[in-house]
């Protein structure tokens, strides 16, 4: 059983979010494993650790600093790390889905996983273009994952709580939403010991290709409405909240 | 290359999804700018199809499609989409069409927007605006070449346009869906005996900014205080902190009570779709640009903990 787990490299959304020549100003700010990432690695760790096998996290390292995921994702359990030393922070899903496809292709996986999306998707999620790149099916949205004998087990959720179960012969794409437990924490020396002594494979990337979306502006939405902001200190905003809430018959 | 627009319909349990007649009522205005024509369509049996304000509706009612099987769905879209090449195909960026619009994209070789929450034809050019980013910023990309797909956020046009009463014609799959890789098992139905989150009048919302399940217990006191019940946004019950029956947005529920009071809420697309009709909206975050300060009534930028506790002393 080999699981590929293709992980996707991101802007962090927490912070400030310049913006420069109609995208992102990539060189001002911090990039982070795509939360979702998290999820679909401790999805893969979970299946080998009840069925065996190995599973190896893949990623396009877009601006050098993949390195820190990747050793996290081996603490945790993965036992083979990627890279595709791009250095292209721009490169957008289309682009890394089809290099992590040539690289996946050369593999052979029993099964891929990805993030089901990530923040900076604007052209699509890299899972069901891998998929689409290697002639696989792909589902999305998954919740647990099982295999035995050559299928897997999947649950794939939908609105107001409903869950859909399917079987699935491998291989096949899947997109994870959350693994049916909370992504396991690695402790920081395990991290650090296993930064100085693992290897991460580096592959250079092939030709890729964009996803043909042309940037006419980026830019914060235009706001419609804004709340009342509420200034003070804590206690000021709680009494303020209180007051709000009794004037609307709310206590 | 036509000048039609084709929308993936979805349909649960005999009934279409909302974002269903915001796809088709815009696919109208869209195909009018194009010279085409709007194609509604709807896949599997179980449901009555002449229900789209479209110019065509297209139904393909085959049992292998009664149920979402995101293989067979894939199979058949393809080849319907090269059968008739369509200037435009739309998907809702649902847990339906997120399966299907990028993995079409792939295989069809063109460009492929998601978050869509605007599409327009400016001076005969397709432009689309994305909301990226967790809603943080907005992208208008002009996607190249003849043909393109846009998976849009839900709530984004009027359903009212899409309601009509086109005929369906009804059309055999252009594959053979024997043989899927892919096997649709059951639903699974949410289990009952927690509380229902859609029927409170007052919700006490909790985000990652909540920082851990030990500190859930805090925002059960408020509520408490509040007459509230705890729901939370998606990564809160994707970490265990609270189970799905209390998660608030797409993947989760739809919420409208009197009052939606936010801990630690950012206010991303996904869960403003599950909460923005609200009655009242207040929200607690530390971050001043955070998102949800644009949709909120009232909000402070200030630490969740503080406040909780400032307001657990007053009431």
């Amino acid at each position: 059983m080999h699981i590929v787990v293709a992980i996707k490299h991101i802007p962090s959304i927490a912070d400030e979010l310049p913006v420069r020549h109609n995208n992102i100003d990539f060189d001002s700010v911090d990039f982070v494993l795509n939360e979702w990432d998290e999820h679909s690695i401790e999805q893969a760790v979970l299946i080998k650790e009840a069925v065996g096998g190995t599973v190896t996290v893949i990623g396009v390292d877009v601006i050098g600093e993949l390195d820190n995921a990747l050793h996290l994702a081996l603490a945790k359990g993965a036992d083979r790390a990627v890279k595709i030393a791009a250095e292209e922070p721009g490169a957008d899903s289309h682009q890394q889905a089809k290099w992590l496809a040539e690289a996946i292709q050369n593999m052979s996986p029993d099964l891929i996983l990805s993030g089901v999306q990530a923040s900076n998707d604007l052209d699509g999620q890299l899972g069901p273009l891998i998929a689409a790149y290697l002639d696989l099916p792909y589902i999305g949205g998954t919740s647990a994952i099982e295999v035995t004998n050559g299928k897997a087990m999947v649950l794939k959720e939908f609105p107001g709580g409903i869950g859909m179960r399917y079987e699935i012969a491998l291989p096949f794409v899947a997109g994870v939403q959350a693994a049916p437990k909370p992504p396991r924490y690695a402790p920081v020396s395990k991290v650090r010991q296993i930064a100085q002594t693992a290897k991460v494979e580096t592959i250079e990337p092939g030709e890729g290709e964009s996803g043909g979306l042309r940037f006419l502006k980026m830019a914060p939405p235009v706001v419609t409405g804004h709340a009342e902001m509420i200034q003070g200190t804590a206690k000021e905003i709680a009494a303020r909240i209180v007051e709000l809430l009794k004037s609307r018959g709310l206590l | 290359m036509s000048g039609d627009v084709m929308v993936i319909t979805e349909h649960m349990e005999g009934k279409f999804s909302d974002v269903s007649f915001e796809l088709v009522g815009k696919a109208r205005e869209l195909a009018e700018a194009f010279g085409g024509e709007s194609i509604a369509l709807v896949l599997g049996e179980g449901v009555d199809a002449s229900v789209f304000a479209s110019h065509a509706t297209l139904h393909m009612a085959d049992a292998a499609l009664n149920h979402f099987n995101p293989e067979a769905y894939a199979r058949v879209i393809e080849a319907l989409v090269k059968e008739r090449s369509p200037r435009l195909v739309m998907f809702g960026w649902t847990v339906i069409g997120m399966d299907l619009a990028a993995w079409l994209s792939g295989r069809m070789g063109v460009p492929c927007v998601a978050y869509a929450k605007d599409v327009r034809v400016e001076n005969g050019a397709l432009v689309v605006s994305s909301q990226a980013y967790g809603g943080k910023l907005i992208a208008e990309v002009s996607p190249e070449g003849e043909m393109a797909i846009v998976a849009c956020l839900a709530g984004s046009f009027p359903a009212e346009a899409g309601h009509g009463s086109t005929q369906a014609t009804v059309i055999p799959s252009p594959v053979d869906l024997g043989g899927l890789k892919m096997k649709f098992l059951e639903v699974i139905k949410p289990e009952a005996g927690d509380v229902d989150i859609t029927t409170q009048t007052r919700l006490v919302a909790v985000g990652r900014g909540i920082g851990g399940k030990e500190n859930i217990e805090l925002a059960e006191e408020l509520a408490e205080k509040l007459g509230a019940v705890v729901c939370a946004s998606r990564p809160v019950v994707d970490a265990g902190w609270l189970p799905r029956t209390r998660q608030v947005g797409k993947s989760g529920l739809k919420v409208k009570p009197k009052l939606y009071f936010m801990l630690g809420i950012s206010g991303a697309p996904e869960h403003l779709e599950g909460m923005k009709d609200a009655e009242l909206i207040i929200a607690i975050n530390t971050d001043k640009k955070a998102p949800i300060f644009n949709v909120a009534h009232y909000g402070a930028v200030a630490d969740l903990f503080e406040v909780t506790e400032a307001m657990l002393e007053l009431l």
